[in-house]
């Protein structure tokens, strides 16, 4: 009964206006509603290529589009720009780019080391081609421009929502491919210039020495419901219930600097 | 697409009632919570996971007698997209130590831990590498990495607690163990989690946590970690190799009943390849695109439940498929942004959710699956959906109230990137309200397997969406992301030992494939489905009916 298909059914007919769009230069008529990824879907293509996430994060559906009488270059993710009359459209599923393969050991989290990686990134004629194409709108001219300078602090803000649709490379006089020197950058940035996190190691080596394996193991031994036969074990997990109710929770508004009253299974010097 | 003008009448309604319901709020009214047995009463008619008519039991196999989703049986119970007989497996196209079905976050860790044993590894991917559920997690990762206020212990109870107290407890003490050294590591790759000036990782509250523990990088958290371990294999070119739009159909065994590699169908030139291995990771992930009952999905384009087709026909049982995670707020419209989530954050700041008369009809924060059972048994019950342009019905998540409590601006204050996402389309939320309904988001069972990564299979190892046990009969936010990377880098690492120590060498074979099909002869299903699915079918019947001459090897053309 909880059915999308037979609320479906129960819907009137809904007139829906269709648009002339060119897939390839080819006509369809579709749902002036539609995606693009749907229209092309409707028209009757079968995706292979051209469709990752279909929730506009991965970067797999980048589409250039021109309208008619307009000399600009449009684009937009297929899965997530809605159709316009007239359009003339086509997917680029795929674009050659070279990406630099360096020994993550060996790097140490400098400038010179993307600069020799990617040497074409001093070709940049600073034309703004690749923002004005960035489906994210990422000003991918202003991080090229940031790591140039060796700033790599900055190309890894300026760059972070980048999806690597590689729209940036098709369009770029100076051949590079934005998008991996930005990642190479990114990575960079979090691993070797960042603050360090030493909390983080504080606890792994807490947990190496076997610090809560005592508690751990009282837990488990409470072991778990069967879902198909919930009495089985009835008293231990009445117990386990019992430890997970008690347990003292941290509430929203709380800071940093919140600790609980139960300090049982935790960590002295932690921080 | 703004509003047309049929639902701009309809939100007319909304606003009428909302001073009222805006009053109550101030005045400290609600609107009644279900009480327990009417929670039961709802789930039990309404809930998917819940009814009967949803699911029957599966004939055959390991598991049988197992009552599961018609959706998820129908391609258990189907035969091979490839006859086995037709295979030549006396020369593989590819040979490596460790093959990886499935280039997600998962198989991805996994490829990375197995190469640093020094095995040769080959990733076999649907789509493209990355293309897959972890790009698309928004939220964050759960790790207990502050000793001050948290640990293993915490973390344990509130998984088990989320779980309904089913988890698998070895599987979730791994997980909780090896938790803050993913992080470690994921950070010492260089992904970027968010963090104050001081170097201290940032981490907040998911549903069901006891501590803050949730880290993240932004809002696009499974994507970063996703782009860096995917660029990290691309440094290891040498002794990684990807092999992109050719997803595994089958899985090989030999006679010594080890599993020995895969059968990959590619999918652009219609060709079955063979690759022996001498051991096997299966990361799949899940299967949203199922479209189980029909719901619409979170899930990226190639969740259609792959791997526990294929594992099942070796003969490893599954678990806790009896449960799935619909996710109650997702959008319905516009059409555009159709399945994508809706945090619980408006619920929980008081967004009421009203229905076409712009009446309420349930109480905003009940748990996740009392709030989506409401939601369709207003729809399909009580018959008071609001109809889409689209042909379909939605709930309004009523929004703009939120900016009358609190001052204006505040939607767009509190919930930036959903506000930017309705802009594109025209719809200020801060003033029109969403309209949502229940999207099918995790699967929260799968193959089971051990803490190693083992199966029962001599060879064979899961990691990620595709394995069950370690969530129980549910899942809480943050620990799938968080399990993909524990378990991908485990497999991978005793995958990658069994291949240079304890492997048997023996003649490959597809015999498990032809026993399957005699045992749905014998068990007189009749059918001539065929399965793994691949790829959702999504040509329209308009389409179809002139398609005189199109042959469809089940959803592909
Ligand atoms: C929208 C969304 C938001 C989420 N938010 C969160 C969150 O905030 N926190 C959290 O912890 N979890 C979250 N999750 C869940 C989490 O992202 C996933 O469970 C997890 O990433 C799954 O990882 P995986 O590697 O197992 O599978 P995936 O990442 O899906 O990877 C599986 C890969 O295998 C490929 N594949 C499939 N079939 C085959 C085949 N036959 N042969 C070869 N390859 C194949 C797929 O194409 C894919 O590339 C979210 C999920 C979604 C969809
Ligand atoms: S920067 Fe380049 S690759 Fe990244 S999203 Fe923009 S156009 Fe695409
Ligand atoms: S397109 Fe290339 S050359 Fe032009 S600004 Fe961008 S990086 Fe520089
Ligand atoms: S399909 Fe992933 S961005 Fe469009």
């Amino acid at each position: 009964m909880c059915d999308t298909a037979t609320i479906e059914k129960k819907v009137p007919e809904v007139a829906e206006e269709l648009v002339p769009i060119y897939i390839m230069g080819k006509k369809y008529e579709v749902p002036a509603s539609l995606t693009i990824m749907k229209a092309m879907e409707y028209a009757g293509y079968q995706y292979i290529r051209g469709a990752g996430c279909r929730g506009g994060i991965c970067g797999a559906c980048a589409t250039v589009y021109r309208k008619p009488g307009d000399y600009h270059i449009r684009v937009g993710l297929a899965c997530q720009t809605v159709v316009e009359a007239d359009m003339y459209l086509t997917q680029i599923p795929f674009f050659p780019a070279n990406r630099a393969v360096y020994k993550w050991e060996d790097v140490r989290g400098e400038a010179e080391e993307v600069f020799a990686a990617y040497p074409e990134l001093f070709r940049c004629l600073a034309c703004n081609a690749c923002t004005k194409v960035c489906p994210m709108d990422i000003p991918v001219m202003d991080y090229v421009a940031a790591i140039k300078q060796g700033n790599l602090e900055k190309a890894a803000e300026l760059s972070f929502d980048c999806i690597q649709c590689g729209l940036c490379a098709t369009r770029c006089m100076a051949e590079m491919a934005q998008y991996h020197i930005a990642q190479m950058v990114r990575r960079l940035v979090g691993a070797k210039i960042a603050v360090p996190s030493p909390h983080v190691d504080k606890q792994v080596a807490a947990i190496k020495s076997g610090h809560y394996d005592e508690a751990l193991k009282e837990v488990m031994a409470l072991g778990t419901m069967d879902p198909f036969n919930q009495d089985a074990n009835k008293e231990n997990i009445d117990k386990l219930k019992e430890l997970y109710n008690k347990r003292q929770g941290e509430s929203h508004a709380t800071d940093e600097s919140w600790e609980p009253d139960d300090k049982y299974a935790l960590l002295e010097d932690a921080r | 697409m703004p509003y047309p003008d049929s639902l701009k009448e309809l939100i007319k309604k909304v606003e009428a009632t909302r001073p009222a319901r805006v009053e109550k709020k101030k005045a400290g009214g609600e609107f009644p919570a279900l009480n327990l047995d009417e929670r039961k009463g709802v789930l039990e008619q309404f809930h998917p996971d819940v009814k009967e008519e949803g699911r029957r039991e599966i004939k055959i196999g390991p598991n049988k007698g197992y009552r599961i989703c018609h959706e998820m049986v129908d391609l258990v119970e189907a035969r091979s997209r490839v006859n086995p007989d037709k295979v030549d497996l006396s020369k593989p196209d590819y040979t490596t130590d460790v093959l990886i079905i499935g280039g997600g976050g998962a198989g991805t860790s996994a490829a990375l831990l197995a190469q640093e044993q020094g095995a040769k590894v080959i990733i076999a991917t649907k789509l493209r590498h990355g293309d897959a559920n972890t790009m698309m997690a928004e939220g964050g990762i759960q790790a207990a990495t502050k000793g001050w206020k948290d640990s293993p212990y915490y973390h344990y109870l509130d998984i088990m607690g989320g779980g309904h107290f089913t988890n698998v407890p070895e599987l979730v003490s791994t997980l909780s163990k090896e938790a803050p050294d993913v992080i470690r590591w994921l950070l010492s790759l260089g992904c970027n989690f968010s963090k104050f000036e001081d170097g201290t990782l940032k981490t907040m509250h998911g549903g069901g946590t006891s501590r803050k523990r949730m880290h993240f990088a932004a809002d696009i958290t499974g994507a970063e970690m996703m782009r860096t371990v995917r660029d990290e294999a691309r440094n290891r070119i040498d002794d990684i190799s990807v092999i992109e739009f050719s997803p595994a159909v089958e899985l090989i065994m030999n006679d010594k009943g080890a599993c020995a590699g895969a059968v990959l169908y590619n999918m652009e030139t219609a060709e079955y390849l063979v690759i022996k291995a001498k051991s096997v990771v299966m990361a799949t992930g899940g299967s949203g695109r199922l479209h189980v009952q029909n719901f619409m999905t979170t899930n990226h384009y190639g969740a259609t439940a792959d791997g526990i087709v294929m594992a099942y026909r070796a003969g490893v049982p599954l678990c806790f498929l009896h449960t799935i995670q619909y996710h109650p707020t997702g959008v319905i419209f516009p059409e555009q942004a159709e399945g994508i989530l809706i945090t619980e954050k408006f619920r929980g700041a008081g967004a009421n959710l009203v229905n076409v008369d712009g009446n309420q009809f349930v109480f905003e924060r009940e748990p996740r699956d009392v709030e989506a059972a409401c939601i369709i048994r207003e729809c399909v019950n009580v018959n008071k959906g609001v109809p889409t342009p689209t042909g379909k019905f939605g709930i309004w998540l009523d929004s703009p109230m939120l900016d009358v409590m609190f001052g204006e601006g505040y939607v767009k204050k509190e919930f930036p990137g959903k506000h930017i996402l309705f802009s594109r389309f025209g719809i200020d939320i801060g003033v029109e309200p969403m309209l949502i309904y229940p999207t099918l988001h995790y699967q929260n069972g799968g193959l089971e397997f051990k803490d190693d990564g083992s199966t029962k299979i001599p060879g064979f190892y899961v990691a990620g969406e595709v394995g069950g046990g370690i969530h129980g009969e549910n899942r809480l936010m943050g620990n799938s992301l968080l399990d993909i990377m524990v378990y991908g880098r485990i497999s991978g690492k005793n995958a990658a030992q069994y291949a240079m120590n304890g492997v048997v060498d023996g003649e490959l074979t597809l015999d498990h494939v032809r026993k399957y099909h005699q045992e749905i002869d014998e068990s007189g299903i009749e059918t001539d489905r065929i399965s793994p699915m691949l790829l959702p079918d999504y040509t329209l019947e308009h389409v179809k009916a002139k398609q005189y001459s199109a042959e469809y090897e089940g959803t592909l053309r």
